[in-house]
């Protein structure tokens, strides 16, 4: 009772304070909301406006609406350019590649973390672990020389046998998507998805008499699909997106990807902005189109690598 | 019958580094010895032309000795992680504390704020590049005439601006459902021992959420350390090198400089990631020890 009293004068304002609150709450947070999807909107609101302006209108205001009105920069990106439609043309091999052979190995890897009883495994999922965890640029030489001249130049002779210590695959789409054909935490999260994956299905399956191969792949795959367009929409936006490897090992112009060709297209016509502008939208626009379309897949893999860690 | 059941058990470890064996082929070449062959070329001197020659800590010495990496790559990536970590982890935890109140146009508001984070670096970057050019469309609305990107005072700042953008709308979705894990229960406990919201939410939702937040920061400054193609596309480390970040500075030793110099950059790869290791275990000792421990 005491302590009640004595406490009262700091109550009653903390009441007033808290009836305040309760009242600006709903219009602030609203506000912050309205506030932050303006910023965010905006940049590509106003790429959208100015790629349908003249070219020679890219800093002239209104800045709202496209007036004067033009598709002059789309028929630029796709006519008088030949190289965007390559560059778009080699973006999209080269994630729909690493999506299809990423998925395919991650859930291989993954299952056999999961189920197979094999020596070294623990070990080896540790060295997983560790591998997830090791920040890219460390390996970005080695990669650049393996994949490229060799971390020994010329390669080694052993008798009559040449042996080359690199791949050779420099300024190729294949330099860009071997190493990146599977990833870590691909692996990981396939992992911890088939230990808490039923046993019976497959096990059913492999007591018809069918082995591993085919339980895994007419059984397991196809049960799995959620996860697996999870980890397929996650790692084509990252491939689509990719920079600094392409960077290193993709060297002429006709192989760059859309990201690459962009920022070499700048360097070399800097006064056509607009047409920059309508190019970048070849590279925004498809992985919005999956977004919205997936959108309940990409914010589920997202949300997952959070709690996951924790 | 011992037989059969052996024999089983190694058709059993053959299937199962074959399912493996993509990964491995990887992990062996492109991680494993890739991690090996920089600690070697750190102790190298390589050009690309000759073959690396050993020097021991020459490396190590040229990077230590080297201005552009002491006054400016070194403290520039400091201040890039301690100014970009903690202002998107609190922006993303409030966006996600405001979208968990029971609020309309919640999927729509959640839609607009991952746009950024969908976007290539390379692109957000050249739309950055051209909204803050000395006529652009930033000056235009602020009525400024700062040519941003020009200049030192304020290049840094631009970039670190627009990660801070592009970045908060994926860790807010991550805080978003750590929120969304936490049991009404506890929330009704609280109420009933008459805790206020303001309480609540730093008594209750940040204990809570504890493991979320160490993991947000975590890929944050892990991220942030590696900064690079923002940088690449806007500033080239410029001007005055006072956007060049230890990554950026990789880079240019190893693939930009006229005279390449690949052992010293695997040299400084090297101690970006002990410098990642140490400040990412000092970060998880400083999470975990503050406050009480609630899981």
């Amino acid at each position: 009772m005491s302590a009640l009293t004595s406490n009262q004068p700091r109550n009653i304002r903390n009441e007033r304070l808290l009836t305040i609150w309760g009242r600006l709450k709903t219009p602030f947070f609203y506000t912050l909301l309205v506030f932050w999807g303006l910023v965010c909107l905006s940049p590509l609101y106003f790429t959208l406006v100015y790629s349908l302006k003249p070219v020679a209108n890219a800093y002239i205001p209104p800045i709202w609406w496209p007036t004067p009105f033009t598709f002059d920069n789309y028929r630029t990106v796709f006519e008088s350019f030949d190289l965007f439609p390559r560059w778009l043309y080699n973006s999209a091999f080269i994630a729909v590649t690493v999506t299809i052979l990423r998925v395919l190995f991650c859930a291989m890897a993954g299952y056999a973390f999961a189920r197979i009883e094999f020596p070294l495994k623990n070990f080896l999922f540790t060295a997983l672990l560790v591998s997830m965890m090791m920040p890219s640029v460390v390996t970005l030489i080695p990669k650049f020389l393996i994949i490229g001249p060799g971390f020994i130049k010329g390669g080694i002779d052993v008798g009559p046998f040449h042996i080359p210590t690199g791949f050779n695959l420099i300024d190729r789409l294949g330099g860009v998507i071997l190493p990146t054909a599977i990833e870590a935490f691909g692996v990981f999260m396939m992992t911890q998805f088939y230990k808490s994956f039923p046993r019976e299905l497959e096990e059913a399956a492999m007591m018809d008499g069918s082995g591993r191969w085919s339980a895994f792949f007419r059984v397991v795959l196809p049960v799995s699909q959620t996860q697996l367009i999870t980890l397929a929409l996650l790692t084509f936006q990252g491939e689509w997106n990719r920079f600094m490897e392409p960077l290193v090992i993709l060297r002429s112009p006709e192989n760059f990807t859309l990201p690459l060709g962009l920022q070499w297209f700048r360097g070399e016509y800097y006064t056509l902005y607009s047409v920059i502008l309508a190019g970048s939208l070849f590279n925004t626009i498809p992985i919005l189109i999956l977004f919205f379309l997936f959108q309940r897949y990409f914010i589920r893999g997202i949300a997952t690598s959070g709690s996951k860690e924790g | 019958m011992q037989a059969k059941f052996s024999r089983k058990k190694i058709t059993e470890a053959v299937t199962g580094y074959l399912f493996l064996s993509p990964w491995l082929f990887v992990f062996i070449v492109f991680s494993a010895f890739s991690l090996g062959y920089a600690l070697y070329l750190s102790f190298t001197d390589y050009n690309l032309l000759k073959p690396p020659v050993w020097w021991g800590w020459e490396g190590y010495a040229r990077v230590f000795d080297n201005d552009l990496f002491l006054t400016k790559a070194l403290p520039n990536t400091f201040k890039y992680v301690l100014i970009v970590v903690p202002i998107q982890t609190a922006i993303s935890l409030v966006l996600a504390f405001a979208m968990d109140q029971n609020l309309r146009f919640r999927k729509f508001f959640r839609t607009v704020f991952y746009l950024p984070s969908v976007t290539s670096s390379v692109v957000i970057s050249l739309i950055f590049v051209w909204l803050f050019a000395p006529q652009g469309i930033f000056n235009q609305i602020t009525s400024l005439t700062i040519n941003w990107l020009d200049d030192p005072k304020y290049a840094f700042y631009v970039i670190m601006g627009m990660n801070i953008f592009t970045t908060s709308g994926t860790l807010m979705l991550i805080f978003l459902s750590g929120l969304q894990d936490i049991s009404p229960a506890i929330y009704e406990a609280a109420q009933i021992d008459g805790a206020d919201p303001i309480q609540i939410f730093f008594k209750v939702t940040i204990p809570m959420l504890r493991p979320v937040i160490f993991f947000v920061v975590t890929v944050g400054v892990i991220g942030c350390f590696q900064v690079f193609d923002q940088i690449f596309v806007m500033t080239k480390g410029g001007p005055l090198d006072s956007t060049t970040t230890l990554t950026y500075l990789i880079y240019k030793w190893a693939f930009r400089d006229t005279t390449i110099k690949m052992g010293q950059a695997s040299a400084l790869a090297v101690i970006l990631t002990l410098i990642i290791l140490v400040v990412t275990f000092v970060q998880r000792r400083v999470i975990e020890g503050s406050g009480s421990t609630t899981q």
